[in-house]
């Protein structure tokens, strides 16, 4: 695979495979607005998987579109991290896998404005106000839920501790990373961590958590496409009427 | 006694007066208990309508066939939640809360649009859906702007603005697919057949049925009647269903010499069944709503607590 093209579809998928998540939370958030908050989320997610897979698509040079990427391409082809496959198991889980992705795409996009790659830099400078404003609501709602009530404490805890082996995939370095990097194109990895453990922990003292959780064993495995079960139900789903009409044009 | 009821006179006159006058009446006016009661249960059931129309409609997001489709239904969706917190705010001014609307709707208290308890079984509903129901759906908004309340009137001006686009893009989904395959073809045949009658009786029963019009007209609640709006409706779309080579399902359908249609019987039985509780999916949207309302309880309490918590420290 063409390294370029793997670094282009790691960003895009981390945002399709998210937008999606939430794209299932549509009508189901705990009122009104916010349903219409998590729903602006899942819009600007689609538009930055969007443009990155049509440039993608370029690139690649088969002839394909970006909807080709998104709904023709096999499940081991996806290189989104395993945090943002996870399931909307309570508003918790949603919030603390929202917020640990937030805080990644601020100091992702951040380094990334420094890009070489013309589509990239311009992609980071669109991007960073758009997950600036993600960032801010979802740190929000952390510290709501863990300085709030008892409940919504535990409820917060425990999703984080849960979902915290999937963080830190992020900045694991697949060989698209280091080509890239090396290149003066990808972000600096280290650097986008750093910022990203600073913004962790100062929301985390806020929200009154547990930082960092016990247990700081990592599970990786998506940026390289090995997958959870849960990918192949979402694609099964996504992919379902381009897969059983491949010739028709919606 | 006596003197009140003369006040009571005196008030009403003035306050149909204004109405007859054009004049739009606001929350802090006086009016008759049963304009208010009228208005707290037309547009508590339309701001419903808003919210649990987004669950037909979303039963189909994660599906979308292409990125485009995705960001457009999902946008049209939260447009119609947008919708639901427009009216709750503007029944608000009747003084009733957003949180008393909603035990009503979960106490069967209060309705919203039967044309929701119909399923979504293929993406073309998610044409049909905005082509025929909110198609029908501005055909009545777009005479509720000139709506006698105020607070009504101005929120019917802000949604009509939206509820053109959703027409367009669901009439966009039928003709993409009528271009398309003979599957695409099929599919979209059979979702007009489903939502064609449905779209009809969202505009209620006949003139000479409906025993809250006549109130409602004389105080320009509503400004047009439903046989009036219906027939608008099928005027205008009948002729976009034929351009695309849709059929309408009304094997009675009358063309009249000057160009206008008129519909064969409706299955008024269904109709009723339906408001009942009785259609396909009365208990799932209503169980969706309120299962949704339970689980998030502890999110919104625990955003109350930090809210004091945090106005007490200052
Ligand atoms: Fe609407
Ligand atoms: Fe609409």
């Amino acid at each position: 695979m063409d390294l370029k093209l793997k670094y282009y579809l790691q960003i895009a998928d981390n945002a399709l495979i998210l937008s999606h998540r939430l794209s299932e939370y549509c009508s189901r958030a705990p009122f009104l607005e916010e349903d219409l908050a998590n729903t602006n989320v899942a819009l600007d997610l689609i538009g930055i998987a969007e443009a990155t897979l049509e440039q993608a698509a370029i690139i690649q040079g088969k002839g394909l579109s970006g909807d080709d990427l998104a709904y023709r391409r096999p499940e081991n082809e996806f290189y989104n991290t395993l945090l943002v496959e996870q399931p909307n198991k309570d508003f918790a889980y949603i919030v603390v896998r929202q917020f640990l992705t937030d805080a990644y795409h601020v100091a992702f996009f951040s380094e990334l404005t420094k890009s070489k790659d013309p589509f990239l830099s311009a992609l980071a400078y669109k991007s960073i106000k758009e997950v600036t404003y993600h960032l801010r609501r979802s740190s929000e709602w952390m510290v709501r839920l863990g300085d709030g009530t008892e409940e919504a404490h535990v409820k917060v805890q425990t999703a984080l501790d849960s979902l915290w082996k999937f963080a830190k995939e992020f900045f694991k370095e697949t060989d698209a990373d280091i080509f890239m990097q090396n290149k003066g194109f990808g972000a600096d990895l280290s650097k986008v961590e750093t910022a990203w453990n600073q913004k962790i922990r100062e929301i985390y003292i806020m929200a009154t958590l547990k930082y960092p959780p016990l247990n700081d064993s990592q599970v990786y495995g998506g940026k390289e496409g090995k997958h959870s079960e849960y990918l192949g139900h979402i694609l099964a789903e996504m992919q379902f009427l381009p897969n059983k009409y491949p010739d028709a044009k919606w | 006694m006596l003197t009140q009821t003369i006040n009571e006179e005196k008030l009403l006159a003035e306050f149909e007066a204004k109405i007859n006058a054009e004049i739009k009446i606001e929350p802090k006016d006086w009016m008759p208990d049963e304009y208010r009661k009228h208005l707290i249960r037309q547009m508590s059931q339309h701001a419903h309508s808003e919210v649990i129309g987004m669950q037909p409609e979303g039963n189909w997001i994660t599906r979308a066939p292409s990125l485009r489709s995705k960001k457009i239904l999902l946008a049209k969706i939260q447009d119609e939640g947008g919708h639901g917190l427009y009216l709750y705010s503007a029944a608000e001014t009747l003084g009733v809360s957003r949180d008393q609307f909603i035990q009503w709707l979960h106490e069967g208290k209060a309705k919203y649009s039967s044309v929701f308890n119909y399923p979504t079984l293929n993406w073309a509903d998610i044409g049909a859906i905005g082509w025929l129901v909110d198609g029908a759906a501005i055909t009545n908004q777009v005479s509720l702007q000139r709506t006698s309340y105020g607070p009504y009137s101005r929120a019917m001006v802000r949604i009509c603005k939206e509820e053109s686009f959703h027409q367009r893009q669901g009439y966009e989904i039928m003709w993409r697919m009528m271009e398309g395959t003979v599957d695409q073809q099929k599919m979209a045949q059979d979702a007009i057949d489903r939502w064609w009658w449905p779209a009809l009786m969202m505009f209620g029963p006949h003139d000479t049925d409906s025993p809250r019009t006549s109130l409602a007209m004389k105080w320009r609640i509503k400004r047009e009647s439903n046989d009036q709006l219906r027939e608008k409706f099928i005027n205008k779309t009948i002729s976009q269903a034929e351009i695309i080579g849709l059929k309408v399902p009304d094997p009675n359908l009358i063309r009249n010499e000057d160009g206008t249609f008129k519909h064969g019987d409706i299955n008024w039985d269904e109709f009723w069944q339906v408001v009942g509780g009785n259609g396909p999916c009365n208990q799932q949207r209503l169980e969706h709503h309120f299962n949704v309302h339970k689980e998030g309880a502890w999110v919104r309490e625990s955003a109350i607590a930090y809210n004091i918590k945090h106005t007490n420290n200052q």
